[in-house]
């Protein structure tokens, strides 16, 4: 009796699960099915879900209007290139908190979690002065620095929680057998750690890859990622949904294609320490 | 030996020269929309005319906005021509943040400038932007359920024969409904019709003193009419509906009228996206017989941000882009319905652009669109759908969302306009006025 209980509950739960996914994923679902229908079909009234002339019209008209290997490449580059300095620079930074905290520790955490309080756009006028005085206007690296420090206390957070799991016993005994603090982090703590930080990683990634204030407000040309791919087709005076479609499917289609390959690694390193 | 040197050398010099030539480049901050896309393709010519390359940065409308203003206001330096629209071109002349466009070349022909754009895009009788295309507002109606109804639409019909048109049009079990407006905040979307609407009722923004006038009835005229002709015959939650959902309606045909942008006629009457587009008719927008008519004036224009070091370059472009040669270009690979409208008079004169449909009363409503007289009632400000001050844009935005919370049943007109005249007054005291 308890074992049917208990099947028709997990069959449940998989059921609620299922659902709560596919609710998630329509309107990405959408946007794919829309980037294969003409513009007419797009706007049409009940709307179409597969019964329609599927079309790849969209696809070449975007790729003959946009450099899309460029935006691409720039995204890559930023993306990729803010994850891995955050790291660097958080991993330390979460290690001294984690395992040499001092009375200030949660108050530093909670400060530098304040920071994402602030609306982007008050501090919009003053770096874009930086970028002018310092020449980095639409260049990459100016981007990889800016996304690194708005999500630098995601990454300190999320280390840090981490960190708080691995005992401290452990370090203690690598400094006891003569490890210097750099063979402590890079060849104790980073190993056990992996989970948590290919978790921060990819996490961080996609945070960075989606990042579309930032991305649109300092770039034109040279530096432009993505999400300035997509900006380029979105329009209040026109019906050009299909076009727009086909522009958002080919944005996130790489981070699509990445996180369906590191989900195992990315709800591990979600779950990390939530069940003791 | 010596001449071989001096083949070799002049040689080198001629890649140098040839390469410094192609390096000269220029960046344009655009607008997606369908004729500033179309000009991205034809920009391959303009390269090998002039061997200037030009690189595009094409954004959303708002987004565009934001990013010019700022690069603008620091002097940034990022792009050799934005962009503009006859909201900011004057107020950025007078900060002396554009370059003056004068000095165009005889054969550009200035004079042909539609004196509507050319004086919108002004400031003290200085041309700061060319218009690249313009447009103003009008009726757009389907003739067929005009027909049925038994009613037949004047050229210039007043606001009553609309109300009552609409009425008799709308048929809520065929989904189809009498009249389809604007409604969504933000003041270039529900706050640009709203206004163009209350010039007609002899409502306006402000008064010679720069006071407030929301506490008038006019304004209480024009939104009570709006909304009782909204809530019989418009459509199903049109407090959130904006160009691109009418236009979506339309083309279904779910409207019997439309009244928005000029540009809007070719999209529904091709027969590519529209299924309606053999039953269009078109009129001038409405009037309540008090010598203002409820359409505005728009142009999409092209300007140079003062500071950038492709200043001659950028010149060259505008008078490419903004010629009669380059509707001629487009008109000959594409038609004349194709050709970007609204920005110059001999256009108009052309007899095979007077065979679309459109073309007259496009015109009509251009003509009769006048930013410097934009109201019943004098008032300091130049704009019709705007005033033309820096403080406006977001004190619309804020006003025009009062007014989507009437239209979504949230508050009274009252209460509105009360709240509309208390922030506006607050804003224009603050910013010195």
């Amino acid at each position: 009796m308890a074992r049917a209980v208990t099947s028709r509950r997990k069959s449940l739960n998989t059921a609620l699960a299922w659902a709560v996914g596919l609710l998630i994923f329509f309107p990405i679902l959408w946007t794919i099915l829309t980037s294969f229908k003409t513009e007419a079909q797009a706007i049409a009234s009940p709307p179409l879900f597969l019964n329609f002339d599927w079309t790849l019209e969209n696809y070449a008209i975007v790729q003959e209007r946009s450099d899309y290997m460029r935006f691409l490449w720039n995204s890559v580059i930023i993306a990729g290139g803010s994850t891995i300095l955050g790291v660097i620079i958080a991993v330390p930074a979460a290690w001294a908190m984690a395992f040499v905290p001092s009375k200030r520790t949660k108050d530093i955490l909670l400060w530098m979690l304040s920071t994402k309080m602030l609306p982007a756009v008050g501090v919009l006028y003053p770096i874009y002065l930086l970028f002018i005085r310092l020449g980095l206007l639409d260049t990459r690296g100016g981007l990889v620095v800016v996304l690194m420090l708005i999500n630098l206390p995601i990454i300190v957070w999320m280390l840090y929680t981490y960190f708080r799991e691995i005992p401290g016993e452990i370090l203690e005994a690598a400094r006891m057998d003569g490890a210097t603090l750099k063979e402590e982090i890079l060849y104790v703590l980073t190993p056990m750690a992996v989970p948590g930080i290919a978790s921060t990683v990819l996490l961080n990634f996609i945070l960075a890859w989606n990042e579309a204030f930032w991305t649109l407000n300092l770039t034109a040309v040279d530096a432009a990622p993505l999400t300035a791919f997509i900006a380029s087709y979105s329009s209040p005076e026109g019906l050009f949904f299909a076009k727009l479609s086909a522009a958002s499917t080919m944005a996130i289609a790489p981070i699509l294609i990445l996180g369906w390959f590191s989900q195992k690694q990315l709800v591990r390193g979600l779950t990390f320490g939530a069940v003791k | 030996m010596y001449l071989k040197h001096a083949l070799r050398a002049a040689t080198a010099l001629t890649f140098v020269a040839t390469a410094a030539a192609h390096a000269q480049s220029i960046t344009i901050a655009t607008v997606n929309n369908g004729d500033m896309i179309r000009m991205q393709g034809y920009t391959d010519k303009f390269t090998e005319a002039t061997g200037i390359d030009v690189e595009w940065v094409t954004l959303e409308e708002n987004v565009l906005r934001q990013r010019v203003t700022t690069d603008i206001t620091t002097k940034g330096g990022t792009f050799d021509i934005m962009t503009i629209g006859m909201y900011e071109t004057p107020i950025w002349g007078a900060n002396g943040w554009l370059v003056p466009l004068d000095g165009l070349s005889e054969e550009y022909d200035v004079g042909d400038i539609l004196p509507a754009m050319a004086g919108g895009l002004s400031h003290d009788g200085t041309l700061f932007a060319a218009p690249f295309y313009g447009e103003s507002s009008m009726i757009m109606y389907r003739t067929d359920l005009m027909e049925m109804a038994g009613m037949e639409m004047p050229d210039a019909p007043t606001w009553q024969f609309i109300k009552e048109a609409a009425a008799a049009m709308t048929d809520r079990d065929a989904e189809i409904n009498g009249i389809c407006l604007r409604g969504k905040a933000g003041w270039g979307e529900g706050g640009a019709f709203i206004t163009a609407m209350s010039n007609s009722f002899g409502a306006r923004w402000f008064d010679e003193e720069w006071k407030p006038q929301f506490d008038q009835p006019e304004w209480a005229d024009t939104l009570n009419f709006y909304v009782e002709m909204m809530n019989e015959s418009g459509p199903a939650g049109y407090a959130t509906n904006g160009f691109n959902e009418n236009l979506s309606l339309f083309q279904q045909g779910k409207c019997g009228m439309w009244i928005d942008a000029t540009v809007a006629a070719s999209f529904v009457t091709n027969p590519d996206d529209s299924t309606v587009a053999d039953h269009v008719g078109f009129a001038l927008a409405p009037d309540t017989g008090l010598g203002k008519r409820s359409n505005w004036l728009w142009a999409w224009a092209l300007a140079i941000p003062a500071g950038t070091q492709q200043e001659d370059a950028a010149k060259q472009f505008i008078e490419w882009a903004t010629s009669k040669d380059y509707i001629e270009l487009v008109a000959e690979s594409e038609g004349w319905a194709n050709v970007p409208p609204g920005a110059r008079t001999s256009l108009y004169e052309n007899p095979e652009y007077q065979k679309v449909p459109f073309a007259k009363m496009t015109l009509d409503s251009i003509l009769s669109a006048d930013p410097n007289s934009p109201t019943v009632k004098p008032v300091p400000y130049v704009g019709i759908q705007f005033a033309a001050i820096p403080e406006f844009a977001g004190i619309a935005t804020q006003v025009s969302q009062e007014f989507s919370a009437v239209y979504a049943g949230q508050q009274s007109v009252d209460e509105a306009l009360a709240k509309a005249q208390a922030f506006t007054a607050e804003e224009m005291e603050a910013a010195g006025y």
